[in-house]
């Protein structure tokens, strides 16, 4: 809003003080929300919230969050308010005019007992409701995503239904849209959790055991996600992204990132391969289709068609994308 | 009730007599500096807890503020992920360990006895072992901090992180060995004051008389005693993985989850063991501002009891995400959200005796009321992360982080610093500034919202907590300005209090005995107390003592036959107060000082070679030994 259209009223208003004076509040009132409204908008484009889901998981847990924020808001103002009466009734009356005993047991049992005992009943009961549509059995068939946490990074295998590795690639999660997908979690070193706030809350990935959880995305999208357990030096850096896509572009996507990495065309990637294959690389990294086989980093087979590097820390564009890998 | 004390007599007390004389030179502690090591009267022992406990808070403080500069804008380089993980780590553990159980011990320490009207209390030497155990560990950590090698694993310390695969270093070592000896000083402060509050009541303070602060900490007492003891059981096995190797909590051939409960057993009740003392202090400062008796005494006393219980049986809802049993957890949703009733009744019977008073709004009643608006919005995030299906989304994001600085900011530090304000006269003999005080409760109070407040949408929006860097492009980076911004506030809010306790020192106005015509038992002696705390024991017969009779010491019954020519309390009986012997105290002795030297040998030594806790061993037998070696004509320990 700029200043000119704001000043505008308030002389149209000058022979009326008082309108024009709240016609001002009116206008730094209406600047305010916009202002809110705007920081609002800027969060929902944002990729990682949770109040932005994009899910049915997500989904109900929103709603969950908004009914207990309205819920929540309402007991601090009605407690609120009562203190202000509290205190009121003392100030208007020449002496303090206390509550009887029966008016005081009677404001204790009905306030801070039967009415906190069925608003609590009514929380634990929604609560316990959405718990179970989040963790309804999956359908027999549903496909199982293997993430496997590692400090400080996602490894991610596609698994077929007897459990066998499909593909293999690294913080970058693809997903066919309206499709429950089933995450296998597990960790290598330290304790590590995953989670996308747009499609699901998190779950712990402990090592040594296997977490599941799933996620279900309603349209496709990039949705961005964080480790969310404390993991050493470089936690904050620890995220991924999920790619939901059409079903028919999913299989396509998986058919690809099956296959060995393609033979370099160009004299460029050539002499590229030649560099990877000779340097440190292959001691961490592996590609499959060549000689580097390594596993303790990345597998980094088809690395140009993902969209992030380094754990989601930095996009992966044409200027330092190793093409032909 | 019929009383019979052995010998009571309304006696004429002249000012300054003979056995006053004889009092202060038993009680006295000696001067000079060596000396200061071997004071133990419970009023020094208590303010040296307390001031030690604000030195570190300050620290603490200063800590938030470096962590909130380097998150202030994204990819921020004020400091790399080594320095801060273990700033963000010391921060947690000044606040819970070094910060809050010790401060409100040592309110306690200082303000019980007087309350129960007593000299001293039980065990006045291992008192001061206590804090000489807590002084060192609190040093030690601090120079691990400024050595650059202290814990960053968090105060929490999740293994396998936390062992020494991936924490190769001295710094959590420091965490194993420092937390686990540090905590003795928490456990025996607890059960001196069991002891103290259960045997030193004067004659006719029965249980169902006792002021509601010490209810309080009778109850707090209880949960350290039961709460610390898995925590020191716990961080002494991973000392043990780390040094020995003894795969308690590795993957391979122990369950790093068994560390998350046994932590949480002792972590849930901390939050509780810090938070009950305060509803104690909040009572205490309602009853004297409105001055009138608090409605619902027993509801009240309850409420506390049973938070203490409920308290053991939320741990789990810490652990939510860690792929618990689903029926499980919701148990633990339904134990959780119950801690709101008991609270609420608390809260309701408050505003039952607020309601049409004309309260004094002083300072510390002004804290009273920010406390009801923080502490609500706390308790309400609280209930809301107690769903499991919530916490999945909000747990170790900054949601987190904003509901339980509302919870322990608003339930904990500010009834403290309200009830810093009310007892100040009591320590010092001076008032703090009304004016400024006034004015410090506006600024922290604003500052605390606008710091914490944001937090809550953070953490919906998706940022976890313990990053020390967030990308551009998350819409993260106005709230996180701002939130450093406002962080600024909060401590100018802190430091405001600060002055005002130094300037008030010297310029404040002299308070007399009882400035607020408070009813409780330490307003009944000089501001500040003598050494021997009271001239006479008295023999009360209300719960409002210095409400129920004339005032006047004259019109009031006192104990006679306490000798003054040794340091010497009366003991009474656990329910009804009925006197039952007099007990000989001891003095003042270089030994718990050098005992806790020894024991901080014995396990920080752990750290450097094995054979080094065999010495302590050695030395914590010397002094010991030293401690009980009979004097003739002494008391003994």
């Amino acid at each position: 809003m700029s200043l000119r259209t704001s000043l505008r009223p308030l002389q149209a208003h000058a022979s009326q003080p008082w309108a024009a004076i709240r016609h001002g509040i009116n206008k730094t009132l209406l600047a305010g929300w916009a202002l809110l409204a705007s920081t609002a908008v800027h969060a929902n484009a944002s990729s990682q919230s949770s109040l932005d889901p994009q899910g049915p998981l997500a989904g109900s847990i929103a709603k969950l969050f908004w009914g207990m924020l309205i819920g929540g808001g309402l007991i601090l103002a009605a407690v609120a308010v009562l203190i202000f009466i509290a205190l009121y009734k003392g100030k208007i009356a020449a002496e303090p005019q206390p509550l009887t005993f029966r008016q005081s047991r009677n404001l204790v049992l009905v306030s801070g007992v039967v009415i906190p005992a069925l608003i609590l009943t009514v929380f634990v009961i929604s609560s316990a409701g959405i718990n179970r549509e989040l963790v309804a059995p999956m359908p027999e068939d549903a496909m199982t995503i293997r993430v496997t946490g590692h400090q400080w990074w996602w490894e991610i295998d596609y698994l077929d239904q007897a459990g066998n590795i499909i593909a293999k690639t690294a913080n970058e999660v693809r997903i066919p849209v309206d499709t429950p997908v089933k995450f296998a979690l597990e960790a290598s070193d330290v304790i590590h959790s995953f989670w996308i706030p747009q499609l699901n809350g998190k779950t712990d990935m402990i090592p040594g055991k296997t977490n599941i959880t799933w996620v279900q995305a309603s349209k496709p999208g990039r949705y961005r996600g964080q480790c969310t357990e404390f993991c050493g030096k470089q936690h904050a850096k620890m995220a991924f992204h999920v790619e939901a896509m059409t079903q028919d572009d999913y299989a396509g996507w998986l058919q690809q990132q099956a296959s060995p990495a393609r033979e370099p065309s160009t004299e460029a990637q050539q002499r590229g391969r030649a560099v990877f294959l000779k340097s440190s690389c292959v001691m961490c990294h592996s590609i499959r289709g060549t000689t580097a086989m390594a596993s303790v980093a990345p597998d980094l087979t088809h690395i140009g068609s993902r969209k992030s590097l380094a754990a989601g820390s930095i996009e992966n564009n044409a200027a330092i994308s190793p093409r032909g890998f | 009730m019929s009383m019979h004390p052995p010998h009571s007599s309304a006696i004429p007390d002249p000012a300054y007599d003979a056995e006053t004389r004889q009092l202060e030179q038993t009680w006295a502690s000696p001067p000079g500096f060596f000396a200061w090591f071997t004071h133990v009267n419970q009023t020094n022992i208590g303010m040296r807890f307390i001031v030690t406990g604000f030195v570190f808070f300050l620290l603490g403080v200063i800590l938030a503020l470096l962590m909130r500069w380097q998150l202030a804008v994204p990819e921020n380089t004020v400091m790399g992920p080594e320095l801060y993980n273990q700033i963000f780590s010391m921060h947690g553990i000044t606040m819970m360990f070094l910060f809050a159980i010790p401060v409100m011990e040592g309110v306690a320490v200082y303000i019980i006895p007087l309350m129960l009207g007593t000299r001293d209390m039980t065990f006045p030497r291992l008192n001061a072992f206590g804090y000489w155990i807590y002084l060192i560990a609190g040093i030690m950590m601090y120079i691990a901090l400024f050595l650059n090698i202290a814990p960053d694993a968090g105060w929490f310390s999740y293994p396998p992180l936390a062992g020494a695969a991936f924490s190769p270093g001295l710094g959590l070592d420091f965490y194993t060995t420092v937390i686990t000896f540090m905590e003795i000083s928490a456990l025996v402060a607890a059960i001196e004051l069991i002891a103290t509050i259960f045997k030193c009541k004067v004659p006719g303070m029965s249980l169902n008389r006792m002021p509601i602060f010490v209810w309080s900490i009778l109850v707090m007492s209880f949960m350290i005693v039961f709460a610390l003891p898995p925590l020191v059981i716990a961080s002494l096995m991973l000392a043990l993985d780390r040094m020995a190797g003894m795969q308690f909590f590795t993957a391979a051939s122990g369950d790093p989850v068994l560390w998350q409960h046994l932590f949480w057993f002792f972590g849930h009740p901390e939050v509780y063991i810090i938070f009950i003392p305060a509803l104690g202090m909040i009572s205490s400062i309602i009853i004297t501002f409105t001055q009138r008796p608090i409605f619902g005494y027993i509801p009240i006393v309850l409420s506390i009891v049973s938070i203490g219980f409920i308290g053991f049986g939320l741990w789990v809802h810490h652990m939510f995400t860690a792929g618990l049993p689903q029926l499980g957890a919701n148990f633990f949703t339904a134990s959780s959200a119950m801690i709101a009733i008991p609270s609420g009744v608390q809260i309701f019977c408050w505003i039952a005796t607020l309601w049409g008073s004309k309260p004094r709004m002083d300072t510390p009643m002004l804290y009273v009321m920010g406390f009801f608006l923080i502490f609500i919005i706390g308790g309400l995030s609280g209930v809301m992360v107690a769903s499991v299906p919530f916490d999945m989304q909000a747990h170790d994001t900054y949601f987190v982080v904003a509901h339980f600085h509302y919870v322990l900011v608003g339930g904990a530090l500010f009834p403290l610093i309200g009830g810093v304000h009310y007892w100040y006269p009591k320590f010092t003999g001076r008032m703090m500034s009304e004016r400024l005080g006034k004015w410090t409760f506006w600024v922290t109070f604003i500052g605390f919202n606008l710091t914490f407040f944001p937090m809550h949408q953070l953490g919906l929006q998706g940022m976890p907590r313990r990053v020390y860097t967030y990308i551009d492009g998350l819409g993260w980076n106005q709230l996180n300005l701002f939130v450093s911004l406002s962080a600024v506030i909060l401590a100018l809010g802190f430091v405001m209090t600060l002055l005002n306790a130094l300037i008030s020192l010297k310029r404040g106005k002299s308070a007399g005995d009882n400035p607020w015509n408070a009813d409780t038992l330490e307003w009944a002696t000089s501001s500040p107390p003598p050494s021997y705390n009271f001239r006479h024991i008295r023999i009360v017969d209300s719960r409002y003592p210095l409400w129920s009779g004339t005032g006047g010491l004259e019109q009031n019954a006192v104990v006679h036959g306490i000798r003054s020519d040794r340091r010497e309390i009366l003991l009474t009986s656990i329910l009804e107060s009925h006197p039952e012997a007099r007990q000989p105290l001891p003095g003042p002795s270089p030994w718990p000082f050098w005992l806790a030297v020894a024991v901080a040998l014995t396990f920080a030594g752990m750290m450097l070679h094995l054979a080094i806790p065999l010495i302590g061993f050695l030395l914590c037998f010397a002094a010991i030994t030293g401690w009980i070696w009979p004097r003739s004509g002494r008391a003994a320990a």
